[in-house]
C-alpha cells in the first residue's frame, strides 16, 4: 500500500479520536440548550473549574489558600492527605451538582422568562465569575492531572497495523479511553432522556416551557438537573483534556473547539454532537495533512469553522438540529 | 467652600494616586489572570521581590526608593497599551512588558514619549539596533540568538557537522513563534540540515497532525518556539510518539517547571535554552529570604522563589536597577527621570564582577551596551530537565550566538523599519 494512502488512514483515524475529545466539550453545550435553550457561554469554564476541583480534592489541597494565608498570615496549603481518584472524581461531582444549584437559585431563578440573550449575558457573566473565583480557590499554577488513565501509544494498535500494512499505526491511550467513555455518556444520557421519569420531563421542557409546567412540570428542577448533567459532562471533558495539557486556566478555550462541533451537528442533538465532533475531527486533520504544507499549515482552527458553514449552507439548523419553522 | 473641596481633592489625589516625586517609578506590567497566568504570575512575583529587596536592604537604589505600580495586562495587547497609558503619567522611568506583542505596539509610543523600553529575551529582535531604536533594549539575548544558540549546541553534539540532518521548528503560528525562522533558514543554508516548518495555532490544545508529521518525517532534532498550554501539550504529544528528549530544545518562553510538569517522568531530558541561572542557591537567596520573605513581603504567595520564570523576572529587575543606578552615576543625581535612565541603559556596564557583588555569580553573562549596542552578548547556555529531581541543570557553557549570520538581519530588519518609520540612524 503506499506511504500516503497509509498516513492519510492513520491521520483519518486520529482525526475521529479527536473529534470525539471535541464532542465531549460540545455535549454539554448541547444538553444545556436542549432543555433551556441557553448558550452556554460558560461550558468551557465548567470543565475548566470542575477539573481544578478534581485535582484539588485529589492533592488535598487547602481550598482559597492564598486568601487565607494573605488575611491571616499563616502559610498553608495542603491538608497532608490525598484521596483516591474514584473518590475525588465522586466528590468533584457533588460539587458541579451544588454549583448547579446555586447557579439555578443566583442567576437563573430570576431570569425565568427573559429573551435568550438576556439569559446568554447571563452566561457571560457566569464564565468571568467561576474563572476568577477557580482561580482564588485553587490556585493559577498548573497541576498535573492523573487519575490513572493510560496514556501514549497503543502498542496493540501499532503492532496490529504493523503486521498488516508494515507500518504502525499511532494511536493515543487516552484518546481511546475518550472514546469509550464518550459511547458510555452518550447512550446513558439518551437512555436517560428516553426511558427516566426525569428525563421525559427534561424533553418536555425542552419543547415547550409553558405547557410542561401546566402539566406540573417543575421548571426549577429541570434546570437544577440539566446544569448538573452538564457539569458533569464539563468534568468527563476537563479529565480527558487536563490529562493531555494538565489542568490550567486555557482549559476554558476548549469551548472553542465545539463551536464547529455544534453548528456542524446541530444545537439540540446529542447524537449530532457526536457525528458533529467526528467529521471535524476528521475533516480538519485531512485537510491539514492535504492541503496544510501546501498553504503554510495551522489550518485546523480556521478550518473547522469553514467546513462548519458550508455544512450550513444546506442545512441551517445543522445536521441534526431541528428545524425551527415559525409562520407569521 | 469649592476651594476647600478642590484642596481636599487635590491632597487626597496626591497622597494616594502619584508616587513621591523623587521616586523611582518601574511599572510591572503582570498578568496574573487569563490563560498565561501561570507564567506571568512567577514573572511578577521575581521582579517585585527584587525591587522590595533593594528598598528593604539598601533603601532603594543610590537612596531613592522604588515604586513598583502592577498593572495587569491579562497577556492582552490592548490592555498591556491601556497599563502604559495609564501609568506613564506617574514618572514611569522603564517598561518591561513580558509580551512581544505589546512590545511592537508600545515601540512608537515610548519613542514618542521618551521612556524606555526593555524587553529581555523577547520583543522585536531588530531593536538590538540602537542606531534605529533609540529607546529600546533587548539585551541579553533576542530569539534570533536563542535560534543560533540552539543551532550551535546541536553542532557541539554532532562534532560539528549538521549536513543531511533534518531539524524541525514547531511553533506558536504568531509574530512571536515566527521568529527564528528566517534565522534558522540562513543557518540552515550554512550548516546544510534542512529546516521543517510546523506552525500551531493559538492556543496549541491539540497538535495532532504536527506530531504525526514528526513520527513520520523522523526528523533528528525538534525546537520549539511556544508558549503557555502550547509548550505542555507539545512536551506530552512527544513523550506520546517517543520522541527522544534530548533531541527536544525549546527556547526560553518554552522551558520553565509548568511545561514538563504536566508530562510528568516523560519530560525528563528535555532542554531549553537560558540566558540566565536558575534555582535558589545564589548568594542573593538569603537576602531575599531575610529583608523580604520572612518580613512577610514577597510578591504573591512566595511559592515561586527559585523557578525559572522568577528567576527571570528577578533578572529583568536586576538589569533595569543595574541601568538605573549607572543613570544616576551619569547625571550626578539619584532623582533621575526617564531620559537619564535610558542613558544608563545605553551605558550599562554589567560586569562578572558586578553579579557577583549583587549575589548572582554566574547567573548571566557580562553586558557591556553602547549608542549602536543594545542587543547584548547574545549569549545562552543548555539546560536539561531532571524530573526525578525536578529541576533544570546546565549541560553547555555559555554559548554565544553567531553573530555572522545575525548582525546582517539585524541591520536589514532594523533598517526597514528606519525607513518605514522615518527614523535617521544615529551613533555615527
Amino acid at each position: 500500500m503506499p506511504d500516503q494512502l497509509l498516513f492519510a488512514m492513520e491521520v483519518t483515524l486520529n482525526g475521529l479520536m479527536a473529534g470525539v475529545m471535541y464532542a465531549l466539550v460540545a455535549l454539554g453545550f448541547v444538553l444545556i440548550y436542549k432543555a433551556s435553550g441557553i448558550f452556554n457561554y460558560a461550558q468551557g469554564v465548567l470543565a475548566l473549574f470542575a477539573a481544578l476541583t478534581l485535582v484539588g480534592i485529589q492533592q488535598g489541597q487547602v481550598p482559597f489558600a492564598h486568601l487565607i494565608n494573605a488575611m491571616t498570615g499563616m502559610h498553608v496549603s495542603h491538608f497532608g492527605w490525598t484521596v483516591p481518584s474514584i473518590l475525588a472524581i465522586i466528590l468533584t461531582a457533588g460539587v458541579m451538582v451544588g454549583l448547579a444549584i446555586v447557579i439555578e437559585k443566583l442567576v437563573l431563578k430570576h431570569l425565568v422568562n427573559q429573551a435568550p440573550i438576556i439569559l446568554f449575558m447571563a452566561t457571560i457573566g457566569l464564565a468571568y465569575f467561576l474563572e476568577g473565583f477557580g482561580d482564588v480557590m485553587w490556585g493559577a499554577d498548573i497541576k498535573k492531572l492523573d487519575v490513572g488513565l493510560p496514556q501514549g501509544i497503543s502498542e496493540t494498535v501499532e503492532s496490529v497495523t504493523d503486521s498488516l500494512f508494515g507500518y504502525g499505526f499511532f494511536i493515543d491511550n487516552l484518546d481511546i479511553v475518550a472514546t469509550v467513555v464518550a459511547v458510555l455518556l452518550v447512550t446513558a444520557l439518551t437512555l436517560f432522556s428516553q426511558y427516566s421519569k426525569q428525563g421525559r420531563a427534561l424533553r418536555a421542557v425542552a419543547d415547550d416551557h409553558q405547557a410542561a409546567l401546566s402539566v406540573g412540570i417543575s421548571l426549577r428542577f429541570i434546570w437544577i438537573l440539566v446544569w448538573s448533567i452538564a457539569g458533569f459532562v464539563a468534568l468527563v471533558a476537563g479529565i480527558m483534556w487536563g490529562s493531555k495539557s494538565g489542568v490550567q486556566f486555557s482549559l476554558s478555550l476548549i469551548a472553542l473547539k465545539a463551536l464547529p462541533v455544534l453548528m456542524l451537528g446541530g444545537f439540540t442533538s446529542i447524537p449530532g454532537a457526536i457525528v458533529g465532533g467526528l467529521i471535524i475531527g476528521v475533516g480538519e486533520k485531512l485537510f491539514e495533512f492535504t492541503i496544510g504544507p501546501m498553504i503554510g499549515g495551522a489550518t485546523e482552527n480556521w478550518f473547522a469553522y469553514v467546513l462548519a458553514l458550508i455544512f450550513l449552507v444546506f442545512r441551517p439548523q445543522g445536521l441534526f438540529g431541528e428545524k425551527i419553522i415559525e409562520r407569521v | 467652600m469649592k476651594k476647600t473641596f478642590a484642596a481636599l481633592a487635590a491632597a487626597t489625589i496626591a497622597a494616594t494616586a502619584a508616587p513621591a516625586m523623587a521616586d523611582l517609578v518601574v511599572p510591572n506590567m503582570s498578568y496574573r489572570t487569563g490563560a498565561y497566568a501561570a507564567n506571568g504570575i512567577p514573572y511578577a512575583d521575581g521582579f517585585n521581590d527584587y525591587f522590595t529587596l533593594l528598598n528593604e536592604r539598601d533603601g532603594g537604589i543610590g537612596g531613592e526608593k522604588v515604586v513598583v505600580p502592577e498593572c495587569e495586562t491579562a497577556y492582552n495587547t490592548e490592555k498591556g497599551v491601556e497599563c502604559y497609558e495609564s501609568t506613564k503619567g506617574m514618572g514611569a522611568l522603564v517598561y518591561n512588558p513580558l509580551s512581544t506583542g505589546i512590545t511592537y505596539q508600545l515601540i512608537p509610543k515610548v519613542s514618542a514619549d521618551g521612556i524606555t523600553l526593555y524587553t529581555p529575551g523577547y520583543g522585536r529582535t531588530s531593536a538590538a539596533n540602537g542606531k534605529v531604536f533609540e529607546w529600546v533594549f533587548n539585551y541579553p539575548a533576542n530569539y534570533w540568538d536563542g535560534a543560533s544558540v540552539a543551532v550551535k549546541h546541536l553542532l557541539d553534539v554532532n562534532g560539528g557537522d549538521l549536513n543531511g540532518k533534518k531539524i524541525a521548528l514547531v511553533y506558536h503560528n504568531s509574530a512571536y513563534g515566527k521568529e527564528p525562522i528566517r534565522t534558522l533558514t540562513e543557518l540552515s543554508k550554512k550548516h546544510g540540515f534542512t529546516l521543517v516548518e510546523l506552525p500551531v495555532d493559538h492556543p496549541g490544545q491539540e497538535q495532532k497532525s504536527q506530531w504525526l508529521q514528526i513520527r513520520r518525517d523522523k526528523p533528528d532534532y525538534v525546537l520549539m518556539w511556544g508558549w503557555g498550554v502550547m509548550n505542555q501539550v507539545a512536551i506530552q504529544e512527544a513523550v506520546n510518539i517517543k520522541f527522544p528528549m534530548e533531541n527536544f530544545i525549546g527556547i526560553w518562553w518554552s522551558g520553565s517547571e509548568n511545561d514538563v510538569g504536566p508530562a510528568g517522568d516523560g519530560a525528563n531530558g528535555y532542554k531549553t535554552i537560558s540566558f540566565h541561572g536558575t534555582g535558589a542557591n545564589f548568594p542573593i537567596n538569603d537576602d531575599l529570604k531575610k529583608y523580604v520573605l520572612d518580613a512577610g513581603k514577597g510578591s504573591g504567595a512566595g511559592d515561586q522563589v527559585g523557578t525559572v520564570l522568577y528567576s527571570r523576572g528577578m533578572y529583568a529587575a536586576m538589569t533595569i536597577s543595574e541601568a538605573i543606578r549607572k543613570a544616576q552615576e551619569i547625571a550626578g543625581t539619584s532623582a533621575v527621570n526617564a531620559a537619564q535612565v535610558r542613558e544608563g541603559f545605553e551605558n550599562l556596564n554589567l560586569t562578572e564582577e558586578r553579579l557577583t557583588e549583587l549575589g548572582l555569580p554566574d547567573f548571566a553573562q557580562p553586558i557591556t551596551a553602547n549608542c549602536a549596542d543594545h542587543g547584548g552578548p547574545g549569549s545562552a547556555r543548555i539546560y536539561q530537565w531532571d524530573a526525578g529531581g525536578k529541576t533544570w541543570n546546565a549541560v553547555s557553557d555559555w554559548i554565544t550566538s553567531d553573530a555572522d549570520v545575525l548582525d546582517p538581519l539585524v541591520a536589514e530588519d532594523s533598517a526597514a523599519f528606519a525607513a518605514e518609520a522615518g527614523i535617521t540612524e544615529r551613533c555615527n
